[in-house]
């Protein structure tokens, strides 16, 4: 990294978007989109529908190929990292239309999330050998936190097809905080929740933020959500970037007024 | 109702919920062990099919039930493991090694099957297996220095290393002890990181993904797994047949193990011993039945291909979660009176899921 002309020390970058672009067809759904998330941060996306943000999620865990530009996470290019090791390297996400595995109970839901701190392998798992049965248990503790954390002790057996929707929206939640990621992407985690489950929510992300030390980019529509937690806020619409800065500043930004109410 | 008070998370882990299970367990074992003691030598032979058919069911069961691809050839692994292992058999390998290489015979079919097929799923896979069983039935009739053609092929009765089995009786302790060990082997694979990831994959691939799951890894996996335990089942099958030709891994046995599957319960293992049972008791029942019949109706050609339709069809409109579905609301129902209502297993409003990623 080069030093800066005016002395000032850069703080450290988690997670850099570098002119990020990606074309369906003739359209470009994301397009020269850049953006830097600092450690320790929370890093909101706003933007109208079809904005492109769900996208600059997508991309960042890999489900589509960048057109163009780079993905840097901790200083490792990711652009061309296999989906499934996105996890391992730290990064977990939720999806913006809950995407639990239906037909499994809470538990089973959690302890998927540790799959990718998984070191046993099938022949040892067929005679179930000591060690197996140490990494359960040891999956198991970290797990349990987990419900700790987010208040799930009383779903803990329940097959998700069974639950109420804000309750599924947490278990998501801490699905992906099974996976003992450094980053975390939420797709919208307030959509679909009362004004309680959103207040809530927002003392988790506070929690999730100073307490687990997780730095997270979220998309999120609910302004009153946004100004309470985020650190930075970036606005998007039409796949490109309106403006970056507080979250107060952004939201008198002209241009993001003007895309939200028409000029 | 029992109220289980868990202390640790072994509990949770280990094979059996608590001692009630242990004990109704225990005693399943003691009763399938002594069986033959009391019942006709026609009825233990009766009673090994529905293990064999067991074992098939559980292979299947991996593969639709656990990960949710769909085969409508799985009678081709069956004809695999059956002709591989009385191949083995012949150039005088031990009945167990045979065994397990006509598993893994079995198995590299699958997965060579596997590795382009499952770029498809759903009805695309089942057609995909549906071909790939029409080929080895063709491969069977005429590799006819392997299979003996279409004038099959005589199978002698298991000899373990040195003990030569002669009746009935020796074949169902054989098959009882295998489908024990398929049992466990699967049952520890399901409790354990490999097994949910196949879940995982079964209810959503996407995020599946997410979580570091290698979808394309663990479904060859899933797919080399039960073609696996489905040849040990054909070999076993061999053995019981006493003689092996192509027409016996058709696309009836095809049907009928997916029948058994559906049945028994999807998603559940259980499911496959009460699929096994209904499977190999059908045609014997229907046989009774059909001399109580009046002939216009018994003596219909096709009955039998007929009612296993039928079956498979009601099940799936009336009983989803087939007989093992049905028996745990009928144990709820008992445990909670009088509180049981009828809408305790009705599922919750499905949510709205838009912008499916599939």
């Amino acid at each position: 990294m080069t030093p800066r002309a005016n002395g000032a020390k850069p703080k450290g970058v988690l997670l850099e978007a570098d002119k990020l672009t990606i074309q369906f067809g003739g359209l470009r759904a994301v397009d020269q989109v850049s953006f830097a998330v600092q450690p320790g941060e929370v890093y909101t996306i706003v933007g109208p529908n079809g904005a492109g943000k769900t996208t600059v999620f997508n991309l960042i865990s890999r489900i589509y190929d960048v057109s163009d530009g780079r993905i840097v996470f901790q200083g490792q290019d990711i652009t061309g990292v296999p989906p499934h090791r996105i996890a391992r390297m730290g990064i977990a996400r939720t999806f913006q239309n809950i995407e639990l595995f239906e037909h499994a109970t809470v538990l089973q839901n959690l302890l998927v999330g540790r799959h990718c701190r998984n070191r046993t392998n099938l022949l040892t798992e067929i005679f179930f050998t000591p060690g197996v049965m140490r990494q359960e248990l040891d999956h198991r503790r970290r797990v349990e936190r987990i419900i700790d954390l987010l208040e799930l002790q009383h779903y803990r057996d329940q097959i998700i097809a069974n639950l109420p929707y804000g309750v599924r929206k947490m278990v998501e939640l801490a699905r992906a905080l099974s996976t003992e990621p450094t980053l975390l992407l939420l797709d919208e985690p307030a959509s679909g929740l009362n004004i309680e489950e959103t207040d809530d929510l927002a003392n988790w992300i506070d929690d999730i933020k100073n307490d687990l030390k997780i730095t997270v980019l979220m998309i999120e529509h609910d302004m009153r959500l946004v100004s309470r937690v985020s650190d930075r806020v970036l606005a998007m619409n039409q796949g490109r970037v309106l403006a970056e800065g507080g979250p107060a500043e952004v939201q008198r930004h002209p241009d993001v007024v003007r895309a939200y109410l028409g000029a | 109702m029992r109220n289980i008070f868990k202390t640790s998370y072994v509990q949770d882990i280990r094979l059996f919920e608590h001692g009630g299970h242990v004990f109704w367990y225990a005693l399943l074992l003691i009763g399938v062990f002594a069986a033959p003691l009391a019942v006709s030598e026609f009825f233990v032979g009766e009673m090994s099919l529905v293990f064999i058919y067991a074992v098939a069911g559980i292979g299947l069961m991996i593969l639709t039930g656990y990960t949710g691809l769909a085969s409508l050839g799985h009678a081709a692994f069956l004809g695999i493991g059956a002709y591989a292992h009385v191949y083995f058999v012949k150039l005088g390998i031990p009945f167990p090694f045979a065994l397990v290489m006509a598993g893994a015979v079995s198995a590299a079919f699958g997965i060579a099957f596997a590795l382009p097929a499952l770029r498809m799923t759903g009805i695309y896979l089942a057609i995909a297996t549906l071909a790939f069983a029409v080929i080895m039935e063709q491969v069977f009739s005429h590799w006819t220095s392997v299979t003996g053609g279409f004038r099959g092929l005589p199978v002698t009765k298991p000899n373990i290393f040195g003990w030569q089995t002669t009746t009935e009786t020796h074949l169902y302790y054989v098959c009882l002890v295998v489908l024990i060990l398929v049992t466990l082997g699967t049952r520890n694979i399901l409790r354990s990181a490999t097994g949910r990831a196949m879940m995982a994959i079964r209810d959503s691939e996407i995020s599946a993904q997410s979580m570091g799951i290698h979808i394309a890894r663990t479904k060859v996996t899933s797919f080399g797994l039960s073609t696996f335990i489905t040849g040990i089942a054909g070999a076993l099958l061999a053995h019981k047949l006493q003689f092996i030709s192509p027409e016996a891994f058709d696309l009836i046995l095809s049907i009928s193990l997916l029948l058994m599957i559906v049945v028994g319960g999807l998603g559940s293992l259980h499911g496959c011993f009460y699929g096994a049972i209904v499977v190999a008791f059908l045609p014997q029942f229907l046989a009774l039945v059909k001399d109580v019949l009046p002939p216009s109706i018994g003596q219909i050609p096709g009955l039998q291909g007929g009612v296993f339709g039928l079956v498979l069809v009601l099940f799936i409109l009336l009983e989803p979660y087939g007989i093992y579905g049905r028996w745990r609301k009928v144990r709820l129902f008992f445990e909670i009176f009088p509180l049981y209502r009828r809408a305790t297993f009705k599922r919750q409003r499905g949510y709205l899921k838009t912008e499916r990623m599939r």
